[in-house]
């Protein structure tokens, strides 16, 4: 069974279309990247998911079933969600406002303790939300999101505000949950980091699906060249790459597509001044730039 | 049930965090205290005067102040949750949206409640210790009845103000149209109603007239306070009820009326209310 799935779905506000019909199907364990500028139609999606608002055209359905139905508050039990800038209850403690969700969504109050040591927050649990800092309300967040032990997570703009090594740990935890058979949608703009752990890669823009796949097959569709950066003194390449360099600081850089790679490191190697040499595949941050300039370029 | 319990329950232990509940019976203890004591000072006498004229008179500064107190409470109960991104997520939960404005009015409701009940019942207490000629059980039943009435018109205004809460999108506009109504109710309505008696010469359907009191849930809770001690004599605006000679019960039911029109307009409001 899909875990998530949506069918022609499309969203208008007022004559607005903010999400053209899109099609997605989500398997249980996989994590998908939900990327686009701001108005991309993200958040559109994400709201169809959750059942906030109802499809104009095309169906949506969560665990099988109508997220807006009336089985929406079991659905709801099984869900995880958060979202970007909430800034939940000054007045309470850290505590206090994940047991205030925690009896909302029907959970064991020990997971309140769990949780807030899961994310870091145990020492803070009993200051108010208000002296904390932008990382540690995300990280408030996010043990939110965790009650319940949800089936489907949906993050938006997670790691916003927290810094590189809770990010990193951030992302550990994600595949952790993956291990244990969660199906989670990282919605983001924000892309560094993020590669390694997703599955899928959902590009938006303007509300158009602009590109739906796995990082590989997205960059080979794409055809994005490999980047060597190379060093070394009096460096002279064959001539069938010499076409292909640019000269930078201190040393060349050589884009060839991803097919060549092999056959290209091969003959650079074999140079006798050779000192150093490094490699970078395309990013999602190319893959991404790819798609959405594909897109203006097409318009 | 839980959830809006849940919900009810989290608002009220918000009231009594950021001290309203001590706030609001403070500010009830000091005005029924201060009237019982004072308010005989203009024919030159200082202490504890007559209990019907006390509670009569604190009906008339009760509907300037309860009516402020509830706007000031629950005006930002949804838009505020709004704000701060809260009631986006709060609809991801299992909650349904009117189990959530239902449990945020009787929090404030509770809160009210409580306010209310210790405020003047501190200055009944007080009165039943230091007034020579009230004995105490001449003051319970006056005082229950207006402290029961206190409340409903405090639940009212809750709810008008979380009806105005779950229907902009800003803050400060719930603030503003709080403003205005409390405004409108307190000020303006009985001013119009002077105002037409005025300009008409007094020539008025004097049987239609009265009615148009009902509009106005504070005239009412007036009515049914001066009402409980008959034996005063009307003055300014409410002598026009004379006329009509309202039963208790359709004055209750009539504020029974104001308290379940906006509770449901407020649940509409807030089931059409886009996220």
């Amino acid at each position: 069974m899909n875990i998530v799935e949506l069918q022609q779905a499309g969203k208008n506000y007022q004559g607005v279309e903010a999400l053209k019909s899109i099609d997605l199907n989500l398997q249980q364990g996989e994590v998908l990247g939900l990327f686009g500028h701001n108005g991309a139609g993200k958040t559109t999606t994400i709201k169809l998911i959750l059942g906030l608002i109802k499809p104009t055209v095309g169906q949506v359905r969560v665990f099988g079933d109508d997220p807006t139905g009336d089985n929406a508050h079991n659905l709801r039990k099984q869900l995880g969600f958060l979202q970007e800038n909430v800034s939940f209850y000054q007045q309470m403690t850290g505590r206090e406002v994940l047991s205030y969700f925690a009896k909302l969504k029907g959970c064991d109050n020990k997971q309140v303790s769990h949780l807030l040591e899961e994310v870091g927050l145990d020492h803070a649990s009993m200051r108010r939300v208000k002296t904390y800092s932008k990382g540690m309300r995300q990280r408030l967040g996010l043990a939110q999101a965790l009650l319940g032990k949800p089936k489907l997570l949906l993050l938006d703009e997670p790691t916003v505000g927290l810094d590189p090594i809770a990010t990193q740990d951030f992302y550990q935890g994600i595949a952790r949950l993956k291990a244990q058979g969660s199906t989670i949608i990282l919605c983001s703009h924000v892309l560094a980091g993020v590669e390694k752990y997703i599955d899928r890669a959902l590009i938006l823009g303007q509300g158009q699906l602009l590109a739906e796949g796995s990082l590989t097959t997205l960059t080979e569709k794409a055809d994005l060249p490999v980047t060597f950066y190379l060093q070394g003194s009096n460096l002279q390449l064959p001539a069938d790459l010499d076409a292909h360099t640019f000269p930078i600081n201190g040393g060349i850089k050589l884009q060839v597509s991803q097919q060549q790679k092999m056959a290209v490191l091969k003959q650079l190697v074999a140079l006798p001044t050779l000192e150093n040499i490094d490699i970078q595949m395309p990013r999602l941050e190319d893959i991404y730039r790819y798609y959405t300039n594909d897109m203006e370029r097409s318009q | 049930m839980k959830a809006i319990l849940i919900v009810a329950n989290k608002e009220f232990h918000d009231g009594l965090r950021n001290r309203w509940v001590m706030s609001i019976s403070l500010i009830f203890a000091l005005l029924a205290t201060g009237l019982a004591y004072f308010g005989a000072a203009a024919s030159g006498q200082a202490g504890f005067t007559n209990l019907s004229t006390t509670l009569v008179s604190l009906a008339s500064l009760a509907v300037f102040v309860i009516p402020l107190i509830a706007l000031m409470l629950s005006y930002d109960g949804v838009v505020g949750e709004d704000e701060s991104g809260t009631l986006l997520l709060l609809m991801t939960y299992p909650l349904s949206r009117w189990q959530l404005i239902l449990g945020k009015m009787m929090g404030h409701w509770m809160i009210i409640a409580l306010s209310t009940i210790i405020g003047f019942g501190l200055s009944a207490i007080i009165m039943g210790l230091f007034s020579e000629d009230t004995s105490w059980g001449e003051l319970v039943k006056p005082y229950a009845f207006f402290i029961a009435f206190a409340i409903l018109l405090g639940w009212i205004f809750i709810a008008i103000a979380t009806m105005i809460s779950a229907s902009v999108v800003e803050k400060s506009k719930a603030a503003g149209l709080a403003l205005i109504v409390w405004f409108m109710f307190v000020f303006m309505f009985d001013l119009f109603l002077l105002g037409l008696l005025v300009g008409t010469e007094g020539n008025v359907n004097a049987e239609l007239f009265p009615y148009l009191l009902l509009l106005n849930p504070t005239d009412i809770f007036r009515l049914i306070i001066i009402d409980f001690f008959a034996q005063q004599e009307l003055t300014g605006l409410m002598a026009v009820a004379q006329h009509a000679q309202f039963a208790t019960s359709s004055l209750i039911l009539s504020m029974l009326a104001w308290f379940i029109a906006p509770v449901l307009l407020a649940i509409l409001l807030f089931n059409r209310r886009k996220l």
